[in-house]
């Protein structure tokens, strides 16, 4: 009796330490004070509504913040497109490709999980400011997108996304009824019918999984993030630097927010996939 | 009617297919994993001599083992993640317990979900949180006073005990997940007739549990010594000033002081010790490394 006890109460401590960041983030966000701190002094939607005229600056005002979001946004998009394609080759090069050197390559496709984001960040940041060099040095040229900026950032955030998708994306190929596949070709259909109304139907679910965990990752990337910015920053760069100046609750503000979309997205997946693939990203 | 197909030879067929799947993989390990990493293992490996000028050298590791900061807080960031890694796996094991093995059916899966849903938030909104609870003139400090259990409110954030906990709190999905798939195809009827036969839950957990789920607490350490590791958020928000981080030396070096030999060196050495321990793991329970991270 006392252990089903222990056993609640353990339970119960765990999920209060849980939720508890999460809790507080969202109450603060509807303090009527200049700090996200405590004592509560009433609601008010000053932190999404408020404008700089009146002395406060709401999400919806803040066109720095909102600027961050769309950047982000971006970056996630071009993240989710490229893991998503490159993703689907690697699976089927992994699971139906014949080649020497397979073994290698898929434990090497692994290796990007293995490395410490900082050091995908600055292992890229430093080879495109080299190559950048070179195409000067040789060629006169001046290539921008190798300078810190959006495009390194996708490319830093892709170099590990992309695993996860091919691992999401393999595992589904993996366990593809190939009878199906071949009755098709017996019955006459050419390989790119076979694609397009058996195997891609097929890959749907996890498709549309691995996309979701990729923008979701990118979203929330900040190692490999914070060592390829440029000017523009996205929103976990720009909250960072907010967070170390000590800022407004307009922060919690924006948090709520992305604690709804996140949520929104995390059941939309629940529901067309069920719990097995609802693993969430970093 | 022959097949507009069957005129190409079928196995220069394959070969273009299998040429056309195997550009984007190379293509993305060589530009942006390979060919990075060489290039950085050649910047670490350099010293600056004159203005453009670089000779190879081993300078920036000597001056990483000759300057007492440096390797100190090398070593303090490795102690710290064995430290966060081990309090992560005693805190996850009895979750994944209740889920894989008390809970039945629905209440489990449930439960499984509910535990994930806040890995669903970025890292920065859990760390606001934890800023927000901590501080001085935070919840928790308040809390305290209000309790009578200190008269003032304390400063509860920029300790070793908060970092350790936010490096905690980010990390335990990481080792739920593995533990909890470990933990469900264990059979039940073992744990019973080990009672029956009369030994108590300790020799249990030690003999039947624990070897049981070996694979799903290597996989799960694993990942979150190498995610806690290479953390920067958590520490430098929670540790402020005195979070003392590998990373951020790292960022130092790269960002502020534009000194990307010392940085590439840095990084080289945050590599092996991760990559160290995680062959470490692997070899201590005898597993493979594609096993290994398929599971997690």
């Amino acid at each position: 009796m006392w252990l089903r006890s222990a056993t609640a109460a353990y339970l119960i401590a765990f999920l209060v330490f849980l939720f508890l960041p999460l809790a507080v983030v969202a109450v603060f966000a509807f303090n009527d004070a200049p700090y996200p701190a405590p004592p509560w002094h009433g609601f008010t939607l000053d932190w999404f509504l408020g404008s700089t005229a009146r002395g406060r600056t709401g999400l919806f005002a803040d066109g720095e913040l909102l600027g961050s979001i769309w950047t982000s946004c971006i970056v996630a998009c071009c993240v989710t497109v490229l893991s998503a394609l490159v993703g689907t080759t690697n699976a089927f090069l992994i699971e139906r490709g014949r080649f020497r050197g397979k073994q290698v390559l898929s434990i090497l496709m692994l290796a990007p999980l293995v490395i410490p984001g900082v050091i995908l960040g600055i292992s890229i940041l430093a080879f495109a400011s080299r190559l950048a060099e070179i195409a000067d040095d040789s060629f006169g040229l001046e290539l921008d997108f190798l300078r810190p900026g959006l495009p390194l950032v996708v490319l830093g955030q892709f170099s590990y996304i992309a695993t996860i998708a091919t691992l999401t994306i393999s595992a589904r190929l993996r366990r593809f009824d190939r009878t199906l596949e071949e009755a098709a070709l017996n019955l006459g259909a050419s390989k790119a019918a076979v694609f397009r109304t058996i195997l891609l139907p097929y890959l749907r679910p996890a498709l549309l999984g691995s996309a979701a965990i990729s923008f979701l990752m990118s979203f929330a990337d900040f190692n490999t993030t914070l060592m390829l910015v440029g000017t523009d920053t996205p929103l976990t760069v720009m909250m960072y630097g907010r967070m170390r100046e000590g800022a407004t609750p307009v922060l919690n503000a924006v948090s709520l927010f992305l604690m709804i979309a996140s949520a929104v997205l995390a059941l939309t997946l629940l529901r067309r996939g069920g719990p097995s693939r609802a693993k969430p990203p970093e | 009617m022959p097949h507009p197909r069957a005129a190409i030879d079928p196995r220069w067929h394959g070969r273009l297919t299998l040429g056309l799947l195997l550009a984007p993989a190379l293509l993305w390990l060589g530009a942006l994993i390979i060919l990075p990493h060489i290039d950085l293992a050649v910047l670490s490996l350099r010293e600056r001599i004159g203005p453009r000028q670089y000779a190879a050298s081993l300078a920036q590791y000597k001056i990483f083992f000759a300057e007492p900061l440096y390797w100190h807080v090398f070593l303090r960031t490795a102690v710290m993640s064995v430290l966060a890694t081990l309090l992560t796996l005693l805190l996850a094991f009895p979750i994944a317990w209740i889920i894989a093995k008390l809970a039945r059916g629905r209440a489990g899966s449930l439960l499984f979900i509910i535990c994930l849903i806040p890995f669903w938030v970025s890292e920065t909104v859990r760390t606001l949180g934890w800023m927000i609870l901590l501080r001085e003139s935070g919840v928790l400090p308040a809390l305290l006073v209000k309790l009578g259990i200190t008269a003032m409110p304390v400063e509860l954030l920029y300790r070793d005990a908060t970092i350790l906990v936010g490096l905690v709190y980010t990390s335990l999905l990481f080792m739920v997940v593995p533990l909890v798939s470990s933990l469900e195809s264990l059979d039940n009827s073992l744990i019973e007739a080990a009672y029956d036969l009369g030994a108590g839950g300790f020799s249990i957990l030690r003999s039947i549990v624990i070897p049981h789920a070996a694979p799903g607490i290597t996989a799960g350490c694993i990942v979150v010594f190498m995610l806690t590791l290479g953390n920067y958020l958590t520490p430098t928000l929670l540790g402020g000033k005195n979070s003392q981080w590998f990373t951020e030396q790292i960022y130092t070096q790269f960002i502020t002081r534009f000194n990307w030999e010392q940085g590439a060196a840095f990084g080289f050495l945050l590599l092996g010790l991760s990559t160290a321990l995680v062959i470490l793991g692997l070899a201590i329970t005898g597993q493979r490394f594609g096993d290994v991270m398929r599971r997690t």
